[in-house]
């Protein structure tokens, strides 16, 4: 099972360089290459409870670029967060982390604290899920920003305090002096995210790890929270590892994107290419399970059945209760990440190929029983109208759509102060 | 800040007012004064119809207490007057006993609070440690002892104890006899050795019983707030893990903790009352003891409003500090 | 209920009211459920030992006591066989006056077990009645029932008993009436239910914000319906354990208002009062302090651990948080 993302990587037909061409002594900024700001190499994840072992993450591996924008996605449990916890070394003492997390060349995985400790807010920093909870309810928000710029410069409280009302006032809180002097509680929750916002970008990182920046937010302050994440990436220069669960946020943002399911990644590629044209059906399936405007008037089509758990993993692929494409095969054993018809993009699926010739992938989860399609490619569409993928996802459309939104929602609805 | 003082203190006078009348009902209820003293022997009427009048029974029950609650805040507590008991003023006794019991109740609390602080934020921190584990035991055993059983065992190793400080040169320097009724003698270092010779078992005592409650406590608040968002934000952001500890999660943990506090300074005036038995000091365990069982109406009734006063001072002060630890409270 | 296990290994972040109640609502699961939680609490050796314990102080203090060869009230009139050390013949010695102290002891853990039972469970039902009405119904209720627990905790609970069962003690000249030990029971019954009413009240006032109790409402619930068949079942975890602590808080409770005089009277007896009577004599006789300690502590001890057995079997969660 291990093997099979080295063999994939020796093709060579894709823009990761093999770990092992790295110099092991590489350590610091600007000693190795741009295109290698992180490497994530065979990481796997595991959680020793009482009734056995949880595999929360197995054998992920990819590669970020700086200013690259990475998104990661997939449902809760499918081991996304857990993935971007292990990069901050943040998981829990009863976790084992095996693998390996390069920063800059520099090992993270087995780091000590103290050392781990400089790295996180500056090198790496990370914007947490719920703005309502992160942030700490007894101090004020320019006492907690000017402790995270003193945690790593050493300047006087005055000018800690200076630098916090900036960075506030970067990421558009309007009077950030004399918001700064206020607690979290007098923040709305919009507000809130934005100043984590700016206490993720105060010591000027390289990697902002943005864990479901938008999902416990309201839809209209979404809109606003990602127009500020994608504009102060902008002027950071940062590279962004963007977790969701929301196809919407990754395909305005992202570069490339990885799947999750089942603690591993099932797909990998350039944001447009596995968008276009996916070569896993568990993609396909939550592709089709989130409206879009070329679906007006047409019904979602969900993912029948609950994702694994993360204990009793299938032997095989751990989508195959749910694909609808599956064979013994699937059941008997886990395919590898293996390369697809395409460049770049890969794909964690025994009958990727099958999927070339399917004609509207849609179909694929309309049928009533699952793992009865023995050949995809002769599903026709029983709806005339039912769109076919290219229509699904035209990624400009979409962008172009959510600008849109954006700028109305800008002008209609700024957000209340106080 | 202020704002927030002054409502909770006037949201605490109506309470007083409340116990008050409750105190009083209480004492009505723990019935007739005079009722052993009919039983003893036959009396004559007129003699009972005498004592009676200056128990003040004679009266109906809402005109007793306005007369009493009157009397109470211009300083009149009444006497002791339950036939063949000493006729004292009550509230000479009182004022004496209370600053023998609120010094003792006050220092357990606050030696209680300090440790059991101090072994919970170290037990949840190494969480599943050798220590954590021994703490946890021994909170166990201490919930579940007796107070008064705790009390006696140590006063019976106070002789031993004493012989062997005697040996060693300290001197005989427990005392299991209360604070000295003349007050204490000689220079500072001299009152310092017989003060906590005086109090060092009593508070040994009330320590047991509350220590076991904060550390716990104070255990699984920190666990919460170490399991927080905001710790792992304070994580994230760099912070070295003394300062996570500490500043975030510390600030954090005390605020339930305060409130538990408040709450657990009525047992620990019960354990007050019973290691006082035990220490026979005059303080206002055996005052409470005597005055119930000799059905001593104003004795008790003082007693209980000055308890019950004494409470919500207690509580009051700790609101005030939750809510300036907690600016949630604090701006409301 | 099937993948939760790492997002709250990861997360910990819902709080254990919103998970149970989520699987509690459904039937099917509350019955599995239930087999596992039994199935912790068998596997929780020192609760399991601690019930065990329990139960044969309970049989050996009633079966035990009923059986046993001397009287609680034998009395040597020889004089001969007073304060005797433990022997095979009086296994916990004799006292002053030269009655058996293991008769005693059985009969004070006669009364002070039932005494603690009738206590718990009037204390968890007041408390959980007016807990919930107090979060239920919340406005004036709330505000009346949260002013009458403030008061009940400025008077210190031992002195509150003892001034309301004074009329209860008899006085010089009536004793050796028909004891006292259920108005005892009673009025500590009667004044223990703070804590749980608290509790019980601020689990009701976050679920009666859920959605199933809504759904409920939507269909019509009544009150009565709502609180008892939707909102209190999803308590019961809480109110299961608090019960088992509020054993041992009343054998102690008990013990420390006879222990100075204001609690059982004779001819009623407990294990408190038989310290009361036996405290000078630690030094000398010790056995006669240590037996009825060391059962005290046994009926206290094996309660606490039963309730914390209980408490990690309804909500394993606790054990696993991060560091």
């Amino acid at each position: 099972m291990t093997a099979r993302h080295r063999s994939s990587n020796g093709d060579g037909a894709i823009d990761t360089l093999n770990p092992d061409e790295l110099g092991s002594g590489a350590v610091g900024r600007g000693t190795s290459d741009d295109s290698e700001l992180l490497v994530v190499d065979d990481l796997s994840v595991g959680f020793g409870t009482e009734d056995g072992t949880v595999h929360a993450v197995r054998n992920v591996s990819f590669t970020l670029g700086t200013r690259q924008v990475l998104g990661i996605v997939g449902e809760s449990g499918s081991g996304k967060s857990v993935s971007s916890m292990a990069i901050m070394g943040l998981l829990p003492k009863t976790a084992t982390v095996t693998g390996s997390i390069k920063f800059h060349g520099r090992e993270l995985v087995g780091l000590p604290y103290g050392e781990l400790r400089k790295l996180r807010g500056s090198g790496i920093s990370m914007i947490f899920q719920d703005p309502m909870t992160s942030m700490n309810p007894v101090f004020t928000v320019g006492w907690q920003l000017s402790e995270a710029y003193r945690a790593h410069h050493n300047v006087s409280k005055r000018a800690a305090w200076a630098k916090s009302v900036e960075a506030l006032e970067m990421v558009g809180i309007p009077q950030p002096d004399r918001r700064a002097a206020q607690y979290p509680h007098e923040f709305s929750g919009g507000m809130r995210q934005r100043a984590v916002i700016a206490m993720s970008i105060i010591n000027d990182p390289e990697l902002i790890i943005a864990d479901e920046p938008t999902t416990a937010l309201d839809v209209t302050v979404q809109a606003q929270i990602l127009e500020t994440l994608i504009r102060i990436k902008d002027e950071t220069n940062a590279a962004v590892i963007m977790i969701t669960h929301d196809l919407g946020v990754v395909a305005g943002m992202v570069d490339r994107v990885q799947v999750m399911y089942g603690g591993t990644v099932v797909e990998s590629g350039v944001v447009e290419e596995v968008f276009a044209a996916p070569r896993m059906p568990y993609t396909i399936g939550l592709l089709g399970s989130i409206p879009n405007p070329a679906m007006v008037g047409k019904r979602l089509t969900p993912i029948k059945g609950a994702p694994p758990s993360l204990m009793n993993l299938p032997n095989g692929c751990p989508f195959t209760p749910r694909c609808p494409l599956a064979i013994d095969e699937c059941r008997e054993s886990e395919p590898a990440l293996t390369e697809t018809d395409r460049r770049d993009h890969r794909a964690r699926c025994h009958r990727w190929s099958d999927l070339l010739t399917i004609e509207s992938p849609q179909l694929l989860f309309d049928q009533q029983e699952i793992g009865m399609v023995e050949n995809p490619a002769a599903l026709t569409a029983a709806d005339p109208d039912l769109p076919i993928m290219e229509d699904v996802i035209s990624v400009e459309q979409r962008m172009a759509a959510a600008a849109e939104d954006r700028e109305a929602e800008h002008n209609s609805s700024e957000e209340t102060t106080s | 800040m202020l704002r927030y003082v002054i409502r909770r203190i006037l949201i605490s006078i109506p309470i007083v007012i409340l116990a008050t009348f409750l105190c009083f009902a209480l004492v009505t209820a723990m019935g007739d004064p005079l009722g052993d003293w009919k039983t003893q022997r036959p009396r004559l009427p007129a003699a009972v119809a005498a004592e009676e009048a200056i128990v003040g029974y004679d009266q109906p029950f809402f005109t007793r207490y306005g007369h009493w609650a009157v009397n109470f805040v211009e300083g009149n507590w009444n006497r002791n007057v339950v036939p063949g008991d000493n006729n004292q003023p009550v509230k000479p006794q009182i004022i004496s006993a209370l600053g023998v019991t609120a010094k003792l109740v006050l220092f357990a609390e606050l030696i209680s609070i300090a440790i059991g602080m101090l072994t919970g934020v170290v037990s949840a921190v190494r969480q599943y440690s050798m220590f954590d584990y021994s703490i946890t035991g021994i909170a166990f055993v201490l919930f579940s002892m007796p107070l008064f059983c705790i009390a006696i065992m140590l006063k019976s190793i106070a002789p031993p104890l004493n012989n062997w400080l005697q040996s060693i040169g300290f001197g005989r320097w427990i005392t299991t006899a209360g604070p000295p009724t003349s007050g204490y003698t000689g220079g500072f270092w001299h009152v310092i050795y017989q003060f906590t010779g005086v109090y060092i078992l009593p508070v040994i005592c009330l320590f047991a019983i509350s220590f076991a409650l904060y550390s716990r406590f104070q255990r699984g608040s920190m666990l919460d707030v170490l399991n927080s968002d905001y710790v792992r934000t304070a994580q994230a952001k760099g912070l070295s893990q003394s300062r996570v500890i500490f500043r975030h999660a510390f600030r954090n943990a005390l605020i339930p903790v305060v409130t538990v506090a408040s709450l657990n300074i009525g047992a620990v005036f019960s354990g007050a009352i019973i290691t006082e038995r035990v220490f026979n000091w005059q303080g206002m365990g055996t005052l409470i003891v005597n005055a119930v069982q000799t059905v001593e109406p104003w004795m008790v009734l003082a007693w209980l409003v000055v308890t019950a006063v004494f409470i919500i001072l207690f509580v009051l002060v700790s609101d005030i500090l939750y809510a300036y630890l907690d600016p949630r409270i604090r701006l409301d | 209920m099937t993948n939760p296990t790492v997002e709250v290994a990861a997360e910990a972040s819902t709080s254990s009211v919103q998970e149970l109640s989520a699987s509690t609502f459904d039937a099917t699961t509350a019955r599995r459920q239930s087999v596992v939680i039994i199935r912790r609490f068998l596997r929780h050796r020192l609760a399991m030992i601690s019930l065990f314990v329990f139960v044969a102080l309970f049989l050996f203090a009633f079966i035990g006591g009923a059986l046993w060869k001397y009287s609680y009230a034998f009395e040597d009139v020889s004089g001969g066989g007073r304060y005797l050390a433990p022997t095979a013949d009086h296994p916990f010695g004799t006292d002053a006056l030269a009655a058996d102290s293991m008769a005693q002891v059985l009969r004070g853990t006669q009364f002070s077990l039932v005494i603690a039972l009738v206590v718990a469970s009037l204390s968890t039902s007041i408390g959980v009645v007016l807990g919930a009405l107090a979060g239920f119904f919340r406005g004036w209720v709330d505000s009346l029932i949260s002013r009458f627990i403030d008061l009940v905790l400025v008077i210190p609970a031992i002195v509150l008993v003892g001034v309301l069962s004074r009329n209860s003690f008899g006085s010089s000249a009536t004793s050796g009436g028909g004891g006292n030990w259920y108005i005892i029971a009673l009025f500590l019954g009667l004044t223990l239910w703070t804590s749980v009413a608290r509790v019980i009240r601020g689990m009701t006032l976050s679920l009666r914000e859920k959605e199933f109790v809504e759904a409920a409402r939507a269909l019509g619930g009544g009150v009565g319906r709502l609180v008892f068949r939707h909102i209190l079942p999803n308590t019961l975890d809480v109110i299961i354990v608090n019960a088992t602590i509020a054993v041992s808080q009343a054998v102690l409770a008990e013990a420390a208002l006879s222990f100075i005089g204001l609690g059982v009277h004779p001819p009623n007896t407990s294990l408190g009062l038989l310290i009361n009577q036996n405290q000078l004599e630690i030094s000398l006789h010790p056995w006669l302090f240590w037996f009825p300690f060391v059962f005290i502590i046994l009926i206290s001890l094996t309660a606490n651990f039963i309730g914390d057995g209980l408490r990690d079997a309804f909500d394993p969660r606790q054990k696993r948080v991060r560091a």
